[in-house]
């Protein structure tokens, strides 16, 4: 990472609020407050949070998933606080920021082939280079550790973690500047998680690829991230340099969530005690 | 040492199907004393779920099981309908990875926990409730008397977990199985249902078969660890975190990455089918 | 725990890393066949020969009949089953065998007319509800909701009213009285898939509507398409009957088991009933395949 370079992310003052539709009765929820961060060339910036700490919002609001109620959110320059109209601004976006969903059940289309899936992104943002796109599908999937024997599976004949890989896979079609991990590796086994985790690191190095990590595994995080900010309902309560943070928290959210997670000689706490 | 509450003795689980069959349990062996919990930790398909189903006799009839499954004494797998209905109501409680799946959502937290006394134990409703309302607040859930009167949608993962947890210690039970509880909550929201588990568990001297993937955890809240891998038990006993000796055991504790050191790359699993069978065979010869 | 969970149990335990008793993926090569007749069970399969059967003897007709259904032999009317005759003769002496194979053509294929124009329409205009949302879909959903009010037959009969007495008038006015059947089933199957994620993933991906909805909405939708047209194909065939029966669809001389229901109610009264027992069994037969097959195609589309 270097800091010196432009940001490709620049989010500023960022506000989320849900409003019920009309004829439901609930509060306005204020989903996200406030909340600035950069994200710079081929660095991983992590949003650490429990549920309902507004980091997936923040997520969905950079894809256009959520439009933006206050705030500024640019990528490249270009504001994406009004949410798309056209395709094609639609299709450039995507390839700027992709996305990875943290369940890889749902987000496959269970009948199509795994290659179908890649080669149709290949051929939509046109990043093929010379040859076809299901002859390039199959070297993203080879990329992501998907051999030939898995090229004509369907996702349902594959495990979490090969899913996973699809996903990823998908993403990288579209070369972008920008992946959005929400919680990828959550929903994996300890042991596939590991294999992800390099994977996303071995593609971070080859690609210069910029990760903005969602998790609320501190482990994790402190694994894969350079950099990260820790909200809670909304707010960010935390940031700085992902192992200096952890080596010293100094907040005491920050400080509550690393106590949280399990490791030798580790003993649950309850949480009315956990605070302080 | 007295008679185990709970024992399995090579429990072999195999699915039959139209012209295969498939053992998915292979000679399941482990003990659970009064008042101990004992953490069976493996990976997905490694057999951990189909064992908690199988104590429960809860496999689907296309499964046939050999071997003994004993509780205090009596074999479950010869149990009778009566018997059978007795010992999952009485003598085990369930806490599943999703509550929200194991709650009728227009059922309220009041009715839901009080159902099963009244019709079954014939407790009088209004104590009950206030029984309920006792054990929500042993478990650190605020304001019991309101909660009550909410619905499951109505409250987040950790509290409704809380509420699941209530409701299985107040039928009294012997046994808890928890099967992954955690799995689905954020770390803090894990560490807080897993301590009020180990309290409220430690302060009635029940028994806990902890299933789970996190070796840490289990090792948090277990006086013993079973590893399990394709449907074996590859280790087990108190050393299992500490001193680790089974090759796919020291593995996957180097898998998971450390809060207090980042590793330069994570050690990836070694361990597959072909190494587990020439162990296999190895230890026989 | 369903039969599917076991194979979810035992599919799960397959694919995941540390599998157990590891076999090829012979699961999923199992031929199509096999597969099907699974689907269908014992009813569904004796369902599918039978109206096999009576497609065939429907399709052949020009080569398989006895007798030219139209040709007249007024010195054997209403015969009893006989060598000569195997159902016997109508009023007007002509063979009720060769008449059902006919007529059993026109009974099959105006109601398969009726469900191919409504679910075509149905399922388009459900689609395009559910990935529009909004207005477009509350406009939808109000044009389903007053077809829907009023009776199929109804409209058979308004559109027989303005463009007189025929097989087309009818199938077509059918055919609108049966979109909103289809659709309803249809948008609600598209709205639960719209909402998963991989085609937020497809969107994201800058796929435009009409290819998320076409290659990916469609395709997982269509299993449910199929289920609820066949099974939609049982009430179309008494629904032409019906209407043939009151002399506003077929014309005579055409055979068409409606009206020879109606026909031999006549003979009936004067004491002659094969024509309308022969003409009714095969209606009830073909109703009752369609439904059973429909039947076990949604209750096997809805699990998938």
């Amino acid at each position: 990472m270097s800091t010196t370079d432009e940001p490709i992310i620049v989010a500023k003052n960022l506000r989320k609020v849900f409003r019920a539709p009309r004829g439901a009765k609930w509060d306005p929820i204020i989903a996200v407050d406030d909340v600035s961060f950069e994200l710079y060339p081929d660095e991983c910036l992590a949003i650490v949070g429990e549920s309902g700490s507004g980091k997936t919002t923040v997520a969905r609001m950079l894809v256009g998933l959520e439009t933006v109620t206050d705030g500024s959110l640019t990528v490249r320059g270009e504001s994406r606080a009004k949410g798309v109209k056209h395709l094609a601004d639609r299709r450039r976006w995507a390839r700027e920021v992709q996305y990875v969903f943290q369940d890889p059940y749902s987000s496959l289309n269970g009948r199509q082939r795994i290659v179908d899936i890649i080669a149709a992104s290949v051929a939509l943002h046109d990043t093929a280079k010379g040859t076809t796109p299901k002859a390039a599908a199959q070297g993203i999937l080879d990329s992501v550790g998907l051999g030939e024997r898995f090229w004509t599976k369907f996702p349902h004949q594959l495990s979490g973690g090969q899913r996973q890989r699809v996903a990823i896979a998908r993403a990288l079609a579209a070369d972008p500047g920008v992946i959005v991990l929400d919680e990828a590796v959550a929903a994996l086994d300890v042991s596939i998680q590991a294999q992800i985790l390099n994977l996303l690191a071995d593609i971070k190095a080859e690609r210069k690829v910029s990760y903005l990590f969602i998790s609320h595994d501190l482990a994790v995080v402190n694994q894969i991230s350079d950099r990260m900010i820790v909200m809670e309902q909304g707010k960010v309560v935390d940031q700085g340099v992902t192992s200096e943070i952890l080596a010293n928290p100094v907040q005491p959210y920050t400080r509550a969530l690393r106590a949280a997670v399990p490791r030798a000689g580790w003993k649950p706490v309850r949480r009315e005690r956990l605070a302080v | 040492m007295t008679e185990p509450l709970l024992r399995l003795d090579n429990v072999k689980a195999t699915l039959r199907r139209r012209r295969s069959e498939q053992v998915l349990l292979n000679g399941v062996s482990f003990e659970i004393g009064q008042g101990e919990a004992l953490g069976l930790v493996g990976e997905s398909g490694s057999g951990k779920s189909l064992t908690t189903r199988a104590v429960t006799r809860m496999l689907d009839p296309a499964f046939r099981v050999d071997g003994s499954i004993t509780f205090d004494g009596a074999s479950v797998l010869g149990m009778n309908a009566s018997a059978l209905r007795k010992y999952r109501q009485k003598d085990v409680g369930m806490i599943f990875q999703d509550p929200r799946a194991h709650v009728n959502p227009v059922h309220s937290v009041g009715d839901f926990l009080t159902e099963a006394l009244v019709r079954d134990r014939g407790v009088d409703q209004r104590e009950a409730e206030r029984r309920a309302v006792a054990l929500l607040d042993e478990v650190g859930v605020r304001n019991p008397e309101a909660r009550l009167r909410q619905y499951p949608h109505e409250l987040s993962g950790g509290l409704l977990q809380r509420v699941m947890i209530a409701s299985v210690l107040l039928a009294e039970p012997r046994l808890i199985l928890a099967d992954e509880p955690t799995t689905a909550l954020d770390v803090t929201a894990q560490s807080d249902v897993m301590a009020i588990l180990d309290e409220q568990r430690k302060a009635r001297g029940l028994s806990l078969l902890f299933i789970t993937h996190d070796l840490e955890l289990a090792a948090a809240c277990c006086d013993r660890l079973a590893v399990m891998y394709a449907g074996e038990i590859v280790e087990q006993g108190a050393h299992v975190y500490d001193t680790p000796t089974h090759p796919y055991t020291v593995e996957l504790l180097g898998a998971r990455p450390d809060i207090d050191a980042k590793a330069e790359r994570l050690p990836v699993l070694t361990y597959n089918r072909e190494i587990h069978e020439r162990l296999k065979a190895e230890a026989m010869a | 725990m369903s039969e599917q969970a076991v194979t979810e149990q035992a599919s799960s335990a397959q694919t995941q890393a540390p599998a157990v008793a590891v076999k090829s993926d012979g699961e999923h090569r199992e031929p199509v066949l096999r597969r099907i007749l699974d689907r269908l069970g014992v009813v569904g399969v004796i369902a599918s020969v039978v109206l096999t059967v009576i497609v065939i003897a429907a399709v052949f007709a020009p080569v398989l009949a006895p007798y030219d259904p139209n040709f007249p032999d007024l010195m054997g009317a209403l015969a009893g089953p006989s060598a000569d005759h195997l159902l016997g003769a109508d009023a007007l002496g002509r063979d009720i065998l060769s008449r059902l194979m006919f007529g059993a053509q026109v009974t099959l294929a105006g109601p398969g007319l009726v469900i191919l124009l409504s679910t075509i329409v149905g399922t388009v205009l459900a689609l395009v509800g559910a990935w529009c949302g909004g207005r477009v879909d509350a406009v939808i959903i109000w044009v389903l909701d007053i077809l829907f009010a009023v009776p199929g037959i109804v409209f058979g009969l308004i559109a027989v009213a303005i463009w007189g007495p025929s097989l087309f008038t009818v199938v077509g006015g059918l055919a609108v009285a049966y979109i909103p059947y289809v659709a309803r089933v249809v948008r609600g199957a598209a709205l639960r898939e719209r909402n998963l994620p991989y085609v937020s993933a497809a969107w994201l991906q800058g796929h435009s509507g009409f290819g998320i909805t076409t290659t990916q909405i469609l395709r997982n939708v269509q299993p449910i398409v199929i289920a609820q047209a066949v099974s939609s194909l049982g009430f179309a065939v008494i629904d032409l009957a019906a209407v043939s029966f009151l002399g506003l669809g077929v014309q005579p001389p055409t055979a068409d088991l409606g009206l020879m229901v109606k026909s031999g109610f006549d003979s009936t009264l004067r004491g002659y009933p094969n024509e309308a027992i022969a003409s009714g069994c095969l209606i009830v037969l073909i109703v009752w395949c369609v439904t059973v097959i429909g039947d076990r195609l949604i209750s096997n589309a809805r699990s998938v």
